[in-house]
Formats: structure tokens, C-alpha cells, sequence
């Protein structure tokens, strides 16, 4: 085994302890930008269901404004929005580089894609189901906790596990601003210094973390399904 | 119990408004079982939305249980549709819940204990008649089941009135008859009022007491059951009603095969309709009898409407002139109202006109 890696994969073996770090930083910048994007993703999309034309909080105005935002985040390139956002990067987490860093423009840029994922989740719910809800007394907040997000649930699971899978391609990039990962390590320690041996362990490493978010959404999907 | 006055809705768009409806005036009472039919379009899906407020209209008062329920705001509007049960064509159950949580649903939000919830999301079922099918979710039932849950998810909260928008249409016809029936029970034994909307007189037929035409966002004609399936005023109405009783069908039949009639020159083809006690007493075989005019019976219905019998039937008359025209006055002075069908050209018609 250690001779087949030493034959194949030479370079990697020797940077092992980066390798592990990488996955780690890619994990934790996956982890924490999921549990912040889930809050304000989930929150915006629901806005945008509600207030949307028909929806059960009609407002047309606010939803072109929020639309419109939506719309011009999502165009930024990722990489371009990470220097963009720099100031308020420092604003909140005191530095411009690294993990921590990293989270504010990967928040930012994966929001806009969430909030219409889950938009589009919502839509699927059966409108004759939100009015049954209305006719039967509910009111917003209940029609959303209990009817949207309870109906949307297997869209929702489908969505996050898109997003999520997003986010893994974005923290690539996010070592352009040193936060270290899996994308650094194949473009810095790889690609730079002509070791493709690393290069392709990294991918394959990304490729893996993939198939597991798939799996698990997929899994969740069919447990929801009914 | 529900009192719409002078109601009109219009959808405005960029480019047109639409008038969905026109003045519409309409009062239900306690216990009815009130019909609203029209063709899709007629603005009867809108109107029925009105009396919960899931539509508002553009004009108009509505009163339900005595309540003004445009003075209301949001909070007292969500209390008052709790009393006012409502199921749709396509049933609208929340397909990730089970058939237990669809009915618990609506008690969720009451302030019940969680044991008096059970007993009363039983007891609903019960009343359904799928007790057998509480773990069930909605996927797993036929389309008569769907709509049972949904009866059992609008009583919940113990409404004296269930609005019901097409609620058979999408069935096939023999539980239409199940979930009428169960319609009918429940109207008898809860004292429901319930206002059906459909498209098919033969639901009216069946459970009506009361009946409201529509037609392009108006009421064209209303009243009860009887008095409407007896003697109809508006074309449309004839319409809807001549298609239930299949009599127009039978009509285009006969007028495609005169052969089958083989009408002699003074021949009468004529449609006769009886209503309430005239339909037990011997009337063709007494005109045979008194005038010597033989009538052979081509089609022949006879419904009965809140316990009153209206009969129709296609007949041709045959007999001397003077003997028939005797034949005709005996039948009008016994309130037998005949329609002529004309089918053996205009002279024949006028012939028939002078009779009448």
C-alpha cells in the first residue's frame, strides 16, 4: 500500500498533514457558511413566497425591490464578489484573510442561489392546500411553519443538498483570500509546483464529500416522500 | 344564515378589468342545502369564496351567522372561518401528513387538551366512515376517500355551514352518489347548511332544496328546487335541466330518425311535464278514453325532487283535429304544460299553434 502511493501518488505522501488540515478548513467553512446561509436563505425565501403576487402577504413592491437584490448578487462572480465585500469582511470578523474571513463573502454569495432554491421549493406547494389552510382559519404565520415549510419540506432537502454541494465548489476559490482548503492545496501545493498527484487526491477528496451530501439529501428526500 | 348583497368582484389587470361578478343578491337559510350551478367561467367559484372571504369582493355586504364579516379584521376573520367548512374539487390535503394530522390540523390551533383532540379526530373519521385509515396518508386513498377526510377536516371546528366548490367533479359518478349521500346525512342530522357549487344539474337534482343559475357572473334565475325543475323561466336553466333529465338528448334522437315517429298530417309530437299530484292520476289514458286520441309514449322521466314527482314525456298524439284540440284543453286545464317539437316542417307547426 505505501509502496503503490510512493509510486503513484509521491508528492502526497509527503503532504499529508496538509492534506488533512485542507479537508478540515473545507469542512469547517462548508459547516459554518451551511448554518448561517440555512438561517438567511430559508428567511428570505419565504419572504419571497409570501409576498409574491397571490401569496398570502401580497407585496408587490417589496418583493421587486428584494427580487431585484437577489438578482444582482447572483451575478457578482464569486471571485470578484470576495474582494468586493473585503470591507465588510472586516467589519464583522476583524481580519480580511483566512477561514474565518472566508465565511462572510461565501454567506453572501450563496444566499441570493438558497433564497431561490427554496423559493422554488415553496411555489411547489399546492395552492389550493394554502387556501384550505386559509379557510380554515390559519393565519400567515401559521400557514407558514405549518403548511409551507411542513409541505416544502422534501423541496427544501432537495434544495439544501444542491446548495451545499454549491458551497463546495465556491470555498475553492475562497483560498484566494488564504482560507485554506482543499482548493488551495490542489492550486497552490498541486497545480504551482507541477506535483498532479496532489492535484487529484484533492479533487477526488471533493468528489467524496459530494457523493456524501448527495446521498444524504437523497436520503432524507425519499424519508420525506410520501 | 348567508345574506350576499348586491355583490360584484372585478380582477383588474394592466391591460383589462374583468367582471367576475355582477350584483349578485343571494340568501341562504338555516338547513338549506343550497345549489349554485352554472357553466365554468359563470364567476360560481368567486362567489362561493365570497361567503368566507378568501375572495373580497369589490361591492357588496356579505353577513354570514349574522356577522358583517367586511367590518372584521384579520383575527376575527380567521375566528369566523372556522364556522364556515369548506372542501374543493381536488380535495386539498396536505399530502405529508397523515390522514389523522390532515383532520387534527384545524383543532391544532384551538385551545382543546390533546386528549378531547384525539377523541374529536376520531370521532370525525368515524362520522366519515374511515376509522380503518388514520395512518394512512392521503397518496394511498381513491379520490371518494380524499374528499371524505377533507368533510371530516372542514367539520373539525364545528362549522354550521360547508361551502363546497365542485366538490364531485372530480369523481366518477358512483361516489359522487357516496359523498352525497354522506352531504345529505349530514345537512339531516348536524342541521349543516351547505352551498354546493357544480357544473352538473344531476348534483342538484340529488340533494338541492334550493337552486341559483348563473351565467356570466350574474344570477340569472333562483328559487326552489321544485318550482325551478317544474317550470324553468330562463333559457339557460332549460338547458341545464333538460340535460340532467336527458330529455334533449332523446329530443336530437328523434329529430335525427323522424321514421321513428311516422307522423300522420295532424299528428301532435309534443313534449308534456307534470308536476306534484298530476303525475298519479291516469291523464293519458283518460284523454284516450274521453277523446278517442291514442298517444304513443316515446321517452319517459319521471324525478323526484324533495318529495315532489315531476314527470315528462315525448308522446305523439294522434287523433281526429277537433278530438286532439278537446285533448289539448283537457290537458291544459290540468296543468300539463306541453312543448311542441317541431319536426315535421313549419306547416305542420302552425297547424299545431293554432291548436295551442
Amino acid at each position: 500500500m505505501i509502496d503503490f502511493f510512493q509510486q503513484y501518488f509521491p508528492n502526497v505522501i509527503e503532504v499529508q498533514d496538509d492534506i488533512i488540515s485542507s479537508t478540515y478548513e473545507t469542512l469547517y467553512m462548508v459547516v459554518a457558511t451551511s448554518l448561517f446561509s440555512a438561517i438567511f436563505g430559508i428567511l428570505l425565501g419565504v419572504i419571497m413566497v409570501v409576498i409574491d403576487e397571490g401569496g398570502i402577504l401580497e407585496n408587490k413592491w417589496l418583493y421587486s425591490i428584494l427580487g431585484k437584490i437577489i438578482n444582482l448578487f447572483r451575478s457578482i462572480p464569486f471571485i470578484i464578489l470576495i474582494a468586493v465585500v473585503v470591507p465588510l469582511t472586516r467589519l464583522i470578523t476583524g481580519t480580511s484573510i483566512g477561514m474565518n474571513a472566508a465565511i462572510v463573502p461565501l454567506v453572501i454569495g450563496i444566499v441570493p442561489f438558497y433564497a431561490r432554491q427554496i423559493q422554488n421549493a415553496l411555489l411547489e406547494v399546492d395552492p389550493g392546500i394554502i387556501e384550505a389552510a386559509q379557510s380554515m382559519g390559519s393565519g400567515p404565520i401559521e400557514i407558514i411553519f405549518r403548511v409551507y415549510l411542513k409541505e416544502g419540506l422534501t423541496g427544501i432537502i432537495r434544495a439544501s443538498s444542491v446548495t451545499v454541494i454549491n458551497l463546495i465548489g465556491l470555498t475553492t476559490m475562497a483560498g484566494a483570500i488564504g482560507s485554506g482548503g482543499l482548493g488551495s492545496l490542489a492550486i497552490n501545493k498541486g497545480y504551482n509546483r507541477f506535483h498532479s498527484d496532489i492535484t487529484i487526491v484533492a479533487t477526488m477528496l471533493i468528489l467524496i464529500l459530494v457523493f456524501i451530501c448527495q446521498f444524504i439529501g437523497d436520503y432524507f428526500t425519499r424519508k420525506t416522500t410520501h | 344564515m348567508i345574506s350576499l348583497s348586491n355583490i360584484n368582484v372585478t380582477f383588474q389587470s394592466k391591460v383589462q378589468s374583468v367582471v367576475a361578478v355582477h350584483n349578485v343578491d343571494l340568501q341562504v337559510e338555516a338547513g338549506d342545502i343550497f345549489g349554485i350551478v352554472g357553466y365554468s367561467g359563470a364567476g360560481k367559484s368567486t362567489l362561493v369564496r365570497i361567503i368566507n372571504l378568501l375572495q373580497r369582493p369589490s361591492s357588496g355586504k356579505v353577513f354570514v351567522n349574522g356577522q358583517d364579516l367586511l367590518s372584521l379584521n384579520a383575527k376575527q376573520l380567521r375566528t369566523a372561518r372556522k364556522k364556515i367548512g369548506m372542501i374543493f374539487q381536488h380535495f386539498n390535503l396536505m399530502a405529508s401528513r397523515t390522514i389523522y394530522d390532515n383532520v387534527d390540523y384545524p383543532l391544532k390551533s384551538s385551545k382543546l387538551s390533546k386528549k378531547v383532540r384525539d377523541a374529536k379526530v376520531r370521532e370525525l373519521l368515524e362520522l366519515v366512515g374511515l376509522s380503518d385509515k388514520l395512518a394512512a396518508y392521503p397518496s394511498q386513498l381513491s379520490g371518494g376517500q380524499k374528499q371524505r377526510v377533507a368533510i371530516a377536516r372542514a367539520l373539525a371546528n364545528d362549522p354550521e355551514i360547508l361551502l363546497c366548490d365542485e366538490a364531485t367533479s372530480a369523481l366518477d359518478p358512483k361516489t359522487t352518489q357516496s359523498i352525497l349521500e354522506l352531504l345529505k346525512a349530514l345537512n339531516k342530522n348536524l342541521g349543516l347548511t351547505i352551498v354546493i357549487i357544480t357544473h352538473e344539474m344531476q348534483v342538484v337534482k340529488e340533494i338541492c332544496n334550493r337552486v341559483a343559475v348563473m351565467e356570466a357572473g350574474g344570477i340569472v334565475e333562483q328559487g326552489d328546487i321544485v318550482s325551478i325543475f317544474s317550470n324553468p323561466q330562463n333559457s339557460l336553466t332549460k338547458d341545464f335541466i333538460n340535460t340532467a333529465t336527458h330529455i334533449d338528448q332523446m329530443i336530437d334522437k328523434i329529430k335525427a330518425h323522424p321514421s321513428l315517429t311516422k307522423l300522420g298530417y295532424y299528428d301532435i309530437l309534443c313534449k308534456i311535464s307534470f308536476v306534484g299530484d298530476n303525475t298519479s292520476q291516469p291523464i293519458i289514458s283518460e284523454i284516450s278514453a274521453r277523446y278517442g286520441v291514442s298517444t304513443n309514449i316515446l321517452f319517459g322521466n319521471v324525478e323526484v325532487l324533495q318529495q315532489t314527482a315531476i314527470g315528462q314525456l315525448i308522446v305523439v298524439f294522434s287523433g281526429d283535429r277537433e278530438k286532439l284540440e278537446e285533448a289539448i284543453h283537457y290537458l291544459n286545464v290540468n296543468h300539463v304544460s306541453i312543448e311542441y317539437i317541431n319536426i315535421a316542417g313549419l306547416q305542420q307547426l302552425n297547424k299545431v299553434g293554432e291548436l295551442g
